[in-house]
């Protein structure tokens, strides 16, 4: 029997994607073959590590447990849409900085996390940021520079912000 | 691990979904937030023939309070948790949210779900016990109202008909003079309650024990209530003596098993503990503490 395929239309990155999928296609599956993302991993295949972490309008959620079907019609960001114009994003800058991965398999779900964070609240604790990421798990750093990533990057936006308007006012 | 193959039916709105659920015949399941149910599709534990989701259907994601709280059923655990009203005079909600599972499952994980789902081990049975809420099942027939103590049948086991669909959790509003909380025991952020506990009071305006509602998770077939640790409390002035009985009788109600969380006694022993400090926290926020 062939399988059913079903028509999604949805926006990655910034960009509209038309495809077609298998209902059962999970859309961890669908960012790494259909789209070539690798970005995005697959870590427990459990809902347990969050190394697939995407950010689906506005939100980090486990892409390991989200059928891509789901998806349609909906806005989502990968680990990939965070360089723009060859300029790391402040969070990939500060795990650079802080020195917040050792075997990195962790880190494009807790940049996402991180990211969707940050943007809810541009100035969290550190509580705020350990319980925000405490659905990523990291096995290498012990989470230490992970959090001091995260602060990094939570400054450098919110430095970015105030010099933004003077910097326009000289211009 | 890829699930099993499925139809994916995406319902406009709730006649819709009745209708698909009529043309399932008992094999069609109801997709929510999707994150107990993918999980066992990709164990193969459950493979329906088909899905249909609600994720499309408008007027399912609400929290109201007008006399009494009505939670949408598709309302994610991240907004019960993030809600101010709830906050402020459901408490206990807001604790038993902040507890499920881990922050990107409660973006979105459902209220609904939790309970329709009726995992034992699922963290919203025992809090809504203790709160003694009632669920709106809807048909195609109409809808009726089910008291919390007659939903949970079994493991994975609801009284809901197949033809129905929970919509919406009502939680009584709060007498004067009550809080409560709950406390779950866990292994890692994101595991399932070794034991857990959720204590509702209600004092009368001498201090005493107008009624106990005590909920225990992880312990049973099913969340249980802890007839006999209310009991134990109602009446009393639940000091130390009235505390340490409702805990003894919790602990005595529960039915553990063993498996990697723990031996059966231990687990009794948890829900002791709990019990007797989630009984003193309630207390406290009961007069008045935030």
């Amino acid at each position: 029997m062939a399988e059913t395929m079903y028509p999604i239309t949805l926006t990655v990155n910034g960009e509209k994607k038309d495809a077609q999928v298998e209902a059962r296609t999970l859309l961890v599956h669908f960012l790494r073959e259909n789209l070539s993302l690798t970005g995005t991993h697959i870590g427990c295949d459990t809902t347990s590590c969050g190394a697939c972490t995407i950010i689906l309008d506005g939100r980090p959620v486990k892409s390991c447990t989200v059928f891509a079907v789901q998806a349609n019609g909906r806005s989502l960001r990968t680990v990939e849409g965070l360089e723009q114009d060859s300029k790391l994003h402040a969070i990939q800058d500060g795990f650079h900085q802080e020195h917040g991965l050792q075997c990195g398999f962790c880190t494009p779900g807790m940049m996402m996390t991180a990211v969707a964070l940050l943007e809810r609240n541009a100035a969290p604790t550190e509580l705020e940021i350990r319980q925000a990421i405490s659905g990523n798990l990291c096995r290498c750093t012990g989470y230490v520079n992970i959090v001091k990533s995260v602060q990094h990057a939570s400054a450098a936006l919110r430095a970015a912000k105030t010099a933004a308007p003077a910097a326009a006012g000289r211009a | 691990m890829i699930p099993p193959k499925f139809e994916y039916q995406p319902a406009r709105d709730l006649a819709h979904a009745f209708q698909l659920l009529a043309q399932g015949g008992g094999e069609a399941k109801i997709l929510a937030g999707g994150q107990s149910l993918i999980p066992l599709m990709r164990f193969r534990l459950a493979s329906p023939r088909a899905l249909i989701d609600l994720n499309r259907v408008e007027g399912l994601a609400y929290i109201k309070e007008n006399g009494d709280l009505r939670i949408g059923a598709m309302t994610r655990e991240y907004e019960l948790e993030t809600n101010a009203t709830v906050k402020a005079r459901y408490a206990i909600l807001t604790k038993t949210a902040a507890v499920i599972a881990d922050p990107l499952v409660r973006n979105l994980a459902t209220v609904g779900g939790n309970l329709a789902h009726a995992d034992p081990a699922n963290d919203h049975p025992a809090t809504m016990l203790a709160l003694r809420a009632s669920v709106v099942a809807k048909s195609a027939k109409g809808e009726r109202v089910i008291p919390i103590d007659e939903l949970f049948v079994d493991t994975f086991q609801t009284s809901l008909r197949p033809d129905e669909i929970l919509t919406e959790i009502r939680i009584p509003r709060p007498a004067p003079k009550s809080g409560g909380t709950y406390l779950k025991l866990e292994r890692k952020v994101g595991d399932f309650a070794i034991a857990g506990v959720a204590a509702y009071l209600t004092l009368d305006d001498r201090g005493a024990v107008k009624s106990a509602g005590i909920g225990l998770t992880n312990v049973g077939s099913t969340a249980l209530r802890a007839k006999r640790a209310e009991a134990a409390l109602v009446g009393t002035m639940a000091d130390e003596k009235a505390i340490t009985a409702a805990a003894a009788a919790a602990a005595a109600e529960s039915q553990p098993t063993a498996d990697l969380r723990g031996p059966a006694d231990y687990k009794r022993d948890v829900v002791r503990v709990l019990t007797s400090r989630a009984i003193r926290r309630a207390l406290a926020r009961a007069k008045g503490a935030s």
